[in-house]
């Protein structure tokens, strides 16, 4: 489903983020990448929806190269990764229905279908109550639940999270990872980044450890 | 083709929403303000064009007959004059029909009367196009049997360059502010994408395309300027009526209905179209000049 092989990744001004890193993650599994800050965790998630470029090697993603990828293909690669990010990047001038219902303004959904799916994305991650709330009102934990159910309402067949439990308490980190697994489990692929290690151990899935770049 | 439909109707909504703030509105008035200048000289402009014609309907030539030409001398050029492609219309006016026409002058019958004798020739008036008047006059004043050539072209050949004069300004005005209108929507769709910004990256994050992501922006150029150029028309129609009230009166005392009329349904849809396409224009320019600028790409 993903599979990195001898990839490399230099940012402009020479900082190497990745070097020579090579695995490959199965269609339904889950991973955790793990590794401390400025380990090229962030990079790593960044290549696989084309946010960045691979500098060398090959990033394959359902058969797509990243790195050959026309920009006008990017969208569509977009929409069928569901994309949680650290910050969350959700919109505080409309309601959490809103925001979820925001992926599927591009696709072709008929509005009722749409309104649907997103009433279905928010009862997953238990935040169908709050749909008519504005995300402020929302907890960090809540706001990251939003986040996931934003990126799973498309259904996407892979599922990337940068830290998503970074700022949460512990019982709210594992109420978000709680999610993610659930997801795994009706046969969605996911990656997650983190640098909670302890966190990671009692889930006892396949862990990508990142060094100074490199998959240590 | 319904999705392409509901995408569209999606986007013609946001712009719609996004038209609806205060500051769209006010630079909707500014173009407006703007548009309202060249259009208002265009219609004072046509208003007095219309006044010109009826003053000088076309440059004539008046041929003056010697006194002992006979009727049939007369008839033999104007049937040669007539064949003349150059020339529009001959007119035979009569030494009588000169004097009757001369003695309705107030003040001239006296005169005339005085005189005991009609002093006026046959003539033949001949009209044709402004700028063939100088030359057709001289060649005309050649031929055997004309004692004396008058071209009253001078006056509305002057009229004419002042009329070109007007409309060179208008058409100068038109252009320069037609750039401002596109400056003013590339400004506006400037400061929207800034403040958008988030709602971009996040589009573009989760898989929207460039098009989806743009189209808002179309429709909102398209219609400030769909509405500014409507701004300008109303301006226009309410400055012509306040004019008409200061015109009409003085135009009554010379017996005339004259009244400055507003632009045309045709011009009207014009102006409107115009500012809607340069509204788009300017949007397209901004768009592709300012989204490239978000990453990620």
């Amino acid at each position: 489903m993903v599979s990195f092989s001898g990839v490399a990744k230099r940012y402009p001004g020479g900082k190497e983020a990745l070097r020579d890193v090579s695995f490959s993650v199965a269609g339904g599994e889950i991973v955790f990448v793990t590794g401390r800050s400025g380990a090229g965790k962030s990079t790593l998630l960044k290549l696989i929806p084309a946010i960045e470029r691979p500098s060398a090697g090959t990033v394959l993603v359902s058969g797509q190269n990243i790195g050959a990828l026309r920009r006008p293909a990017i969208p569509y690669l977009r929409r069928n990764l569901g994309l949680v990010f650290q910050d969350q990047k959700l919109l505080y001038d409309r309601t959490v229905f809103d925001n979820v219902m925001l992926p599927l303004s591009f696709s072709a959904h008929l509005p009722k279908e749409a309104a649907r799916r997103a009433r279905a994305a928010l009862d997953k991650v238990g935040l169908l109550e709050r749909e008519k709330a504005n995300p402020i009102q929302l907890s960090g934990g809540e706001q990251q639940r939003l986040a996931i159910a934003r990126a799973v309402v498309n259904r996407p067949s892979v599922l990337v999270a940068d830290e998503p439990t970074a700022n949460l308490d512990a019982e709210s980190a594992a109420r978000v990872l709680d999610i993610f697994v659930a997801f795994n489990q009706v046969g969605v692929t996911v990656l997650i980044a983190t640098h909670d290690a302890a966190l990671v151990e009692r889930y006892g899935e396949r862990v990508i450890h990142l060094a100074q770049g490199r998959v240590a | 083709m319904r999705a392409w439909l509901r995408q569209h109707r999606h986007a013609l909504a946001a712009a719609l929403r996004r038209l609806s703030r205060a500051a769209a509105v006010l630079s909707a008035l500014v173009i407006g303000v703007a548009l309202s200048l060249p259009v208002g000289s265009y219609a004072l402009l046509e208003g007095l064009r219309g006044v010109t014609d009826r003053l000088a309907p076309e440059p004539q030539i008046s041929l003056f007959l010697p006194h002992e030409a006979k009727r049939a001398d007369a008839d033999l050029l104007a049937a040669r004059l007539r064949a003349d492609p150059r020339i529009s219309t001959v007119r035979f006016v009569s030494r009588e029909q000169a004097l009757e026409e001369l003695q309705q002058v107030e003040g001239i019958a006296e005169v005339v009367g005085a005189i005991g004798r009609n002093p006026l020739p046959d003539t033949l008036v001949v009209s044709a196009q402004a700028e063939r008047i100088p030359a057709l006059a001289a060649e005309l004043g050649k031929l055997p049997g004309v004692a004396r050539v008058q071209a009253d072209a001078a006056w509305a050949q002057r009229l004419a360059a002042l009329e070109g004069i007007g409309q060179v300004g208008v058409t100068l005005l038109a252009t320069l502010l037609g750039v401002a209108l596109v400056a003013v929507t590339f400004n506006t769709i400037r400061l929207q994408i800034l403040t958008q910004r988030d709602e971009i990256e996040v589009c573009k994050l989760i898989g929207a395309t460039d098009a989806f992501i743009r189209r808002p922006f179309y429709y909102f150029g398209l219609l400030q300027g769909l509405l500014g150029g409507a701004v300008a028309l109303a301006i226009v129609a309410g400055a012509l009526s306040l004019l008409n009230r200061e015109v009409q009166p003085l135009a009554e005392s010379y017996g005339s209905a004259f009244a400055f009329a507003g632009p045309r349904a045709g011009d009207a849809l014009a102006v409107v179209m115009t500012a809607g396409v340069l509204g788009w224009l300017g949007a397209q320019l901004s768009v592709s000049r300012h989204l490239r600028n978000i990453e990620p790409v």
